[in-house]
């Protein structure tokens, strides 16, 4: 029991120290970096609470396919640095009296010795981890689940359709300017005659069009 | 033994610091989407923290609701990102005023 008291003491410390990190630091990469720590030690502090199978997802999911999304993203774009610090220090006090004031209400709230749970006995259950919460996923919470795929779906359709950008696949008329175009626009004859004398030709062409 | 209210005070101080990171970087897009995800992830260990010490897996259940609705929303927030990098050259949250709300 001592040994998940001093894990639970150093993962917490990792997780402040790379939150703290992660809104502090100047570059928007190592940000990235530290949020990833940061998701990796909430990782381990979940499987500490017994939910196996949403520490793995967060792991997969979010290491693995949003920060990496995060990463590309704040790779890709060039970012002036310098402007976007400016009022950093500005809105310091506000930010800590919010902070502040939110750990205080919650410490003071959860010393009422009524919320001191400690683990219930009968924690280690037959059924392990994974399969206990997909009996709940695909059977009391099918229809959820079928909306968070939509869900999914149509945040998949909304971020491709957005950024997309490249040649159109259907050809399409516009009729404004089709209206406008006469012949003039099209057509142009060539004198392919001897250039004589350059009056005649001047006419000609005039007749033709 | 590690009670509840050790987990839902962690939890409180990372909702404080994510919240002093949204009052602090006000200018930049990115910083405030990874903000938004902290919070997320300090919602998500309550939520775990409860479903555990009060033997009950519906908990986990929403955990996961939350994780698939965050992760569709950061993709959409980094299109977003893309797109007014791409039209106007700049993140800085004071540019975008073109709806002039």
């Amino acid at each position: 029991m001592l040994t998940e008291k001093i894990l639970f003491y150093v993962f917490a410390a990792i997780l402040i120290f790379a939150a703290s990190m992660v809104v502090t630091v100047r570059h928007s990469v190592r940000a990235a970096l530290f949020l990833v720590l940061a998701f990796f030690t909430a990782a381990g502090l979940w499987l500490m609470l017994h939910a196996e199978f949403l520490a793995i997802v967060l792991v997969l999911v979010y290491v693995g396919a949003v920060m990496v999304l995060f990463l590309f993203v704040v790779m890709s774009v060039d970012l002036d640095q310098g402007r976007l610090r400016e009022g950093f220090g500005r809105h310091m006090p506000v930010g800590l009296l919010v902070a502040g004031v939110v750990i205080a209400e919650m410490v003071s709230i959860l010393s009422i010795d009524q919320l001191a749970i400690v683990a219930p006995e009968s924690a280690t259950v037959a059924v392990n981890n994974v399969e206990a919460v997909g009996q709940l996923l695909y059977r009391q919470y099918i229809y959820p689940v079928e909306i968070a795929s939509v869900i999914l779906l149509v945040g998949i359709i909304a971020a491709i359709s957005m950024t997309l950008r490249g040649r159109r696949q259907s050809r399409y008329i516009a009729p404004a300017e089709q209206l406008a175009a006469n012949k003039r626009d099209r057509l142009r004859v060539v004198d392919l005659r001897e250039p004589a004398s350059t009056d005649s030709s001047a006419e000609s062409k005039g007749d033709d069009n | 033994m590690v009670t509840l209210a050790d987990f839902l005070v962690l939890s409180a101080i990372l909702f404080a610091i994510s919240a002093l990171g949204i009052f602090i970087n006000r200018k930049n897009l990115i910083v405030l989407l990874m903000c938004v995800e902290l919070m997320l992830l300090a919602v998500n260990t309550n939520f775990l923290a409860f479903s555990y010490f009060l033997g009950d897996l519906h908990g986990q259940i929403f955990v996961f609701f939350v994780l698939t609705v965050a992760a569709a929303e950061s993709s959409i927030g980094l299109a977003i990102i893309v797109l007014l990098m791409r039209n106007r050259g700049s993140i800085n949250v004071q540019d975008i005023h073109e709806l002039n709300g």
